[in-house]
């Protein structure tokens, strides 16, 4: 057991897999001697090697396309972006090869990579460095995605991902890189790529979220419970696909639902959820379930940030919403 | 077999690094006082870049990327651009922007997170920063082709890193002016990384001018750090271009100095040596010997410059912290020419978070 940072957990998650399998490489920019700008992949090159833990030229649409390549030939691509915000060039590779490859070649050929990259706003950093394109990537057929929110779930999914047959675009929180620690035992156990995780019980009110915006239910569900209101918290944990099962337990138990995204509003993951809801858990519903998201705004710059993402006050206040409808 | 085609790099250099002439000089250096305005250009572009780099690690702007060393190729591309052109930079290219016109608060704005960095009122035409790496080349192409279409005399210039031509943007943008025989000029900073990747590893190519070649467009190679190649390569390409002989490639050499940005520690990934024995070749020093032996440079004149430059600066400053902080409904301005009825709902949530946040602070 060590208590570690969540990049830490991807750094350790990653050299167990490299450990274990002698077919996972490394590959994208600055992720060699360097270590990743993050520092993800720090220390892998001096310990695997350069040919395993490859600095590629740098283009987006080349390391999609190469993973791809390499999949199919039996090796564990796991390919670095180095933001989000510069993963969009790689849609074309993940969508009409990497999740269509089984596919179209009816189970000849398949395609077992990771694109790993970090997400999200809130860590200050220069236009372009702060997307969540998560939705994009979950309408995608025929890959999944994961987004984790501690150290241990980003161990043990990352874990999972490598180990899954088909591709996994795995999304990383930066904002929680170093936020805080936790416990984590590096004994190479995978965690489910399908299972949501309730991580605080409540009656009242149940909260959806991923990524970073998990520590930002968790404090309003904090602030909510000093006024005697009890939210539970589910971390989604994977996007695609979805542990609906989780998520309509708690909410048959609660019968209420805000759920939260850091991306902007209009075909978020955030509405696929709520018409599940809809869908499958109406009568059970005491009030609309209610979607606290960015606004459908270009990210801005980092000085209005924190006006764009969602926090702990929009979260309680949407919570406050569900809870005084008649 | 026989051969199908042979091919040839030009490099340009005129200014050995310390100063003394390596080759006969081209006419507009003929008389050593007209290149002062681009010493002083130099000079005050890396008096800016020391406060930025210092104002980030005091907080007062958020990751910089560090112009050290590339002076001369800013000043150069700056000199040569005639106000009608376009310009088409990436991240790193301030000190051009600032002879563009653009007042250098600006670029404090954009490190600064703030959208009106990007508001250039006296170059109005010329894109934006650009941070996807290489995204701005294929824009090049298209201002490039709207120019010509319209038969102006103006030209395209876009500037890129060397690690932004591994990519697909950089060598589509080069075939489709070939193609065509757009009025475009790029210029390839080669600065000799791409945060830590090293040139060698970007390319197995001898050259990066010669990716040129393959687009069947004019490339050459020169000292970037020479101000008066830059200012002659880029000038006759720009020249070339206005005039209807196509698009031309330019690999200006050059040496990052700094670290990738201010979020960058290059210490990881080269040695101090390497970088020591790079300063002996940096553009300023290069250019000054060479005025200072032609006699059209004086010690005082330094002296008055190092002042002037230092006050130039502090207004730059001034200017961006007196910048009033943006509001929160920036996000939505210019969003649409006209904002969609049905953002109605978001502005007024974004209303009532901002009335909450000012009674939070006021209770
Ligand atoms: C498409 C894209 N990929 C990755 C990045 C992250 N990144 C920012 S700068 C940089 C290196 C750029 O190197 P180069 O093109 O040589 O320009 P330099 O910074 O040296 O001026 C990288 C990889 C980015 N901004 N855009």
């Amino acid at each position: 057991m060590s208590n570690i940072t969540l990049v830490e957990a991807i750094n350790l998650a990653l050299a167990r897999a490299m450990e274990e399998d002698e077919s996972v490489v490394v590959l994208g920019e600055d992720v060699g001697l360097n270590g990743g700008v993050f520092r993800a992949t720090a220390g892998l090159q001096s310990r695997f090697g350069a040919e395993r833990v490859a600095d590629t030229p740098l283009a987006e649409g080349l390391i999609a396309g190469m993973a791809v390549g390499m999949a199919a030939e039996g090796l564990r691509p796991v390919a670095e972006i180095q933001f989000a915000g510069f993963a969009y060039a790689t849609i074309d590779q993940l969508l009409n090869h990497a999740g269509r490859l089984r596919h179209r070649t009816q189970g000849r050929l398949s395609c077992p990579m990771v694109l790993r990259t970090p997400c999200g706003a809130g860590i200050h950093a220069p236009e372009h460095h702060s997307e969540s394109p998560e939705a994009m990537f979950a309408h995608i057929p025929g890959i999944r995605v994961v987004y984790p929110s501690s150290p241990s779930r980003a161990y043990g999914l990352l874990l999972a991902a490598i180990q899954d047959p088909d591709p996994v675009v795995f999304l990383e929180p930066s904002r929680l890189y170093r936020r805080f620690k936790e416990e984590v035992d590096d004994d190479g156990t995978p965690l489910p790529l399908d299972k949501a995780f309730v991580v605080r019980e409540g009656t009242d009110v149940t909260f959806v979220a991923w990524g970073a915006m998990l520590r930002e239910a968790l404090d309003a569900a904090e602030e909510l419970a000093a006024e005697g209101r009890f939210a539970e918290v589910i971390d989604l944990a994977t996007l695609k696909p979805i542990d609906f099962e989780t998520v309509l337990a708690s909410v048959k138990k609660t019968g209420r639902c805000v759920v939260i995204t850091e991306a902007p509003r209009t075909c978020s993951l955030a509405s696929e959820i709520s018409a599940n809801i809809s869908e499958q858990a109406l009568l059970s519903l005491l009030a609309p379930v209610e979607r606290v998201t960015a606004f459908d705004c270009v990210t801005p710059m980092f000085r209005l940030e924190e006006k764009y993402m969602p926090d702990a006050a929009r979260i309680a206040a949407a919570a406050r919403k569900v809870m005084e409808y008649q | 077999m026989t051969v199908a085609a042979t091919f040839e790099i030009r490099f340009t250099r005129y200014l050995q690094p310390d100063g003394r002439e390596a080759a006969d000089l081209p006419s507009f250096a003929a008389d050593p006082r007209a290149l002062v305005p681009d010493y002083r250009a130099m000079v005050f572009m890396r008096a800016l870049d020391a406060k930025a780099v210092a104002m980030q690690r005091t907080g007062q702007i958020g990751t910089y990327a560090s112009t050290l060393g590339k002076e001369a190729i800013d000043a150069g591309i700056g000199g040569v651009l005639r106000k009608e052109d376009v310009l088409l930079p990436s991240y790193r290219e301030s000190g051009v922007l600032m002879l563009r016109g653009v007042s250098p608060h600006r670029t404090l704005l954009y490190w600064g997170g703030d959208e009106r960095g990007n508001v250039f009122p006296e170059s109005p035409r010329d894109f934006p920063f650009n941070v996807p790496i290489g995204t701005q080349l294929p824009h090049a192409a298209g201002v490039a082709y709207a120019m010509k279409l319209r038969r102006e005399a103006r030209v395209a210039l876009a500037m890129c890193g060397d690690g932004a031509t591994s990519k697909g943007d950089f060598y589509e943008s080069l075939n489709a002016a070939g193609v065509w025989q757009l009025p475009m000029v790029v210029v390839a900073v080669n600065n000799h990384y791409a945060i830590s990747v090293p040139r060698r590893m970007q390319s197995a190519a001898q050259t990066l001018a010669q990716k040129a070649i393959a687009a069947g467009i004019a490339c050459e190679q020169l000292d970037g750090n020479d101000l008066i190649a830059v200012r002659d390569g880029v000038g006759r390409a720009v020249e070339k271009a206005r005039t209807g002989g196509g698009p031309t490639l330019i690999e200006a050499l050059t040496y990052r100095l700094s670290d990738h940005t201010t979020a960058d520690d290059a210490t990881r990934y080269r040695s101090a040596e390497e970088v020591a024995e790079q300063w002996k070749q940096e553009p300023i020093l290069r250019l000054r010997s060479w005025l200072h032996a032609k006699g059209a440079w004086s010690q005082a004149e330094e002296q008055a410059l190092a002042k002037e430059a230092a006050a130039h600066v502090q207004k730059m400053v001034q200017a961006y912290l007196e910048t009033p902080p943006p509001g929160p409904e920036q996000m939505f301005e210019h969003l649409y020419a006209r904002l969609p009825r049905q953002y109605a709902v978001q502005l007024a949530q974004l209303a009532e978070e901002t009335e909450r946040d000012v009674e939070h602070h006021a209770g």
